[in-house]
């Protein structure tokens, strides 16, 4: 067959199928991203059906889906939001780090993929999915809780300490050593400090610059200006996607909000496309081995992440139920993941071990996470006591 | 009265305060616009009861019903001492005769006595309205005068 031909083929049924997996997903009321992972385990080496005239599209679209999901998650937060979230939340937020990169990490280390295996592990365990603990919050009728703020706040204290670490990894990917490793570092803080600091006092420049009354130049300036800002951070080893949240950081107010409401069905679409892409490049025969692992790992991890959770409440001034909810908030793990995960694949300097473990991981965390959070209240309520109804008057 | 706002990062904002009797109500204002009330629930005012969307249609009215009662409370309590003198609310519904007409065309002070002392329009109070102001389905009318006169105002409101 003529290979134009067999990609489109190839492509339109992935797409979908892709769809019908999404609705799915909505009837059963669970995140989609599982399923996509499973998806692309299916039509992947080793899987079901081999496609292999789509390879080189799905891998630059799940660059670009990359690109797309970083940029979206900039646009939710101003930067004033950012600086009064990392004020208010950083105890939460180092303790959050610490409990919940040192398991992953820890494991790395134990199945001997050596310290670049641990960063990434860590990174993958530590990264809770904002985008499924913001639906699980709409969706349960939790916006208006206490504890609700908290939670929020640790997400985005966790979004600003990946802005830090997906240069610094993406440097230790690269091979630098210990003192390109320092560079690294150090530029990468600086980049995310100065944006920010741009970001709160010139933003409205940068929304400017982008903003349009008609939707289709407005779309386009967006997509070009945010591949550009990728394209640069990634040629300055800072990676891509981080430029990409830092400039949706910069663009703020009603361009945010357009911005948010244009670019929602490409990220839908891209995103899609990655974590297919992701599942493309991970063998399915290579799971059953590390499932084990990927169960102790989902098991320790969502203990820590309650913890982190009920802590973090605690010092909100929470009663009790409200802090198993907040940490059962806290438990999914998605898109994020993957992202990581899949920064190292791509590199090749990881054992390809690790694209099983991360991938079993995060099916596992994507259905867990949303369980935990719908059923904390019933599977909590017979140890807590509850105060006795009040008098009615 | 003491009104706590809160930021929720990506999503929106949550104005509430901590009413007498133990529960927790306000409103959460979605970044795209929603507004919802919420109400906590009696033994844990972290978590709320309801969250009930509602139409900016909605919200105007329910805060015309809240601020009406309230003002209503406040003229009968300053009304209390001359007897015989009461404060009722109309509202005027859509089809109503004098829907999108001014006010004065009813001549509700001249036939019954009865003077209306506010319009309650979207959450908020047009207080001492002329004969001109213009009437919209919606409004809620307080209004003070003796109980017979109230009744023949309600009657003139309905049917023209």
């Amino acid at each position: 067959m003529d290979p134009l031909a067999l990609t489109l083929i190839e492509l339109g049924a992935v797409v979908f199928c892709l769809g019908l997996l999404a609705r799915l997903a909505g009837r059963i009321g669970m995140s989609p991203i599982p399923l996509y992972l499973l998806g692309g385990l299916a039509f992947g080496a080793g899987g079901i059906i081999k496609l292999e005239g789509m390879h080189e599209f799905a891998h630059l679209s799940g660059e670009i889906g990359v690109i797309l999901l970083l940029l979206m998650l900039g646009l939710e937060y101003t930067a004033a939001e950012l600086f009064t979230g990392l004020r208010r939340s950083w105890q939460a937020g180092v303790l959050d780090l610490v409990l919940n990169f040192l398991p992953g990490a820890g494991l790395a280390l134990l199945l001997g993929w050596g310290g670049v295996g641990a960063m990434v592990m860590g990174g993958v365990t530590y990264i809770s999915s904002s985008g499924i603990a913001a639906k699980v919050i709409t969706d349960l009728g939790r916006l208006g809780n206490r504890e609700t703020p908290v939670v929020l706040s640790i997400l985005v204290f966790e979004d600003l300490a990946m802005a830090v670490y997906l240069p610094i990894l993406t440097a230790t990917l690269a091979g630098v050593g210990f003192l390109g490793g320092l560079t690294a570092v150090g530029i990468a803080l600086a980049v995310v400090t100065m944006v920010l600091m741009v970001a709160l006092r010139h933003g409205h420049h940068v929304s400017k610059a982008v903003h349009s009354e008609n939707s289709e130049v407005f779309l386009l300036n967006v997509l070009g200006a945010a591949l550009l800002v990728a394209g640069a951070a990634s040629a300055m080893q800072v990676s891509a996607a981080v430029g990409a949240f830092m400039l949706g950081i910069a663009i703020s107010g009603s361009t945010a909000h357009n911005a948010t409401r244009i670019l929602e069905p490409l990220r839908d679409l891209f995103a899609a496309i990655f974590f297919v892409a992701f599942g493309l490049n991970t063998d399915p025969s290579s799971i059953p081995p590390v499932l084990g692992w990927a169960l102790i790992l989902a098991v320790a991890t969502a203990a820590t992440k309650v913890l982190t959770g009920i802590w973090a409440a605690k010092q909100a001034g929470i009663a009790r139920p409200g802090r198993f909810r907040a940490g059962a908030a806290l438990v999914a793990r998605g898109e994020f993941s993957i992202v990581i995960a899949g920064l190292a694949v791509a590199s090749g300097v990881v054992p390809h071990q690790l694209a099983a473990l991360a991938t079993a991981y995060v099916l596992l965390m994507a259905v867990m996470g949303p369980l935990a959070a719908r059923y904390v209240e019933p599977l909590t309520a017979p140890f807590i006591r509850r105060p006795a109804p009040a008098p009615q008057l | 009265m003491n009104v706590d706002e809160t930021n929720l990062p990506g999503l929106g904002r949550r104005k509430d305060f901590m009413t007498a009797s133990g529960r927790r109500i306000g409103v959460v204002e979605r970044r795209e616009g929603q507004t919802e009330l919420i109400v906590s629930t009696w033994d844990d005012p972290d978590t709320c009861q309801a969250s009930i969307p509602l139409t900016s249609d909605e919200a105007a009215t329910l805060g015309n019903l809240l601020g009406g009662t309230h003002l209503a409370m406040k003229l009968t309590e300053e009304h209390k001492d001359v007897p015989g003198i009461v404060t009722r609310q109309f509202s005027i519904a859509s089809g109503s005769p004098f829907q999108n007409q001014p006010m004065g065309k009813a001549c509700i002070r001249t036939r019954c006595g009865v003077s209306i002392v506010a319009i309650m329009r979207e959450g908020e109070v047009l207080p001492s309205p002329g004969p001109d102001a213009v009437l919209h389905a919606g409004d809620l009318l307080v209004a003070v005068g003796t109980q017979e006169g109230l009744d023949s105002a309600a009657e003139i409101l309905r049917h023209g």
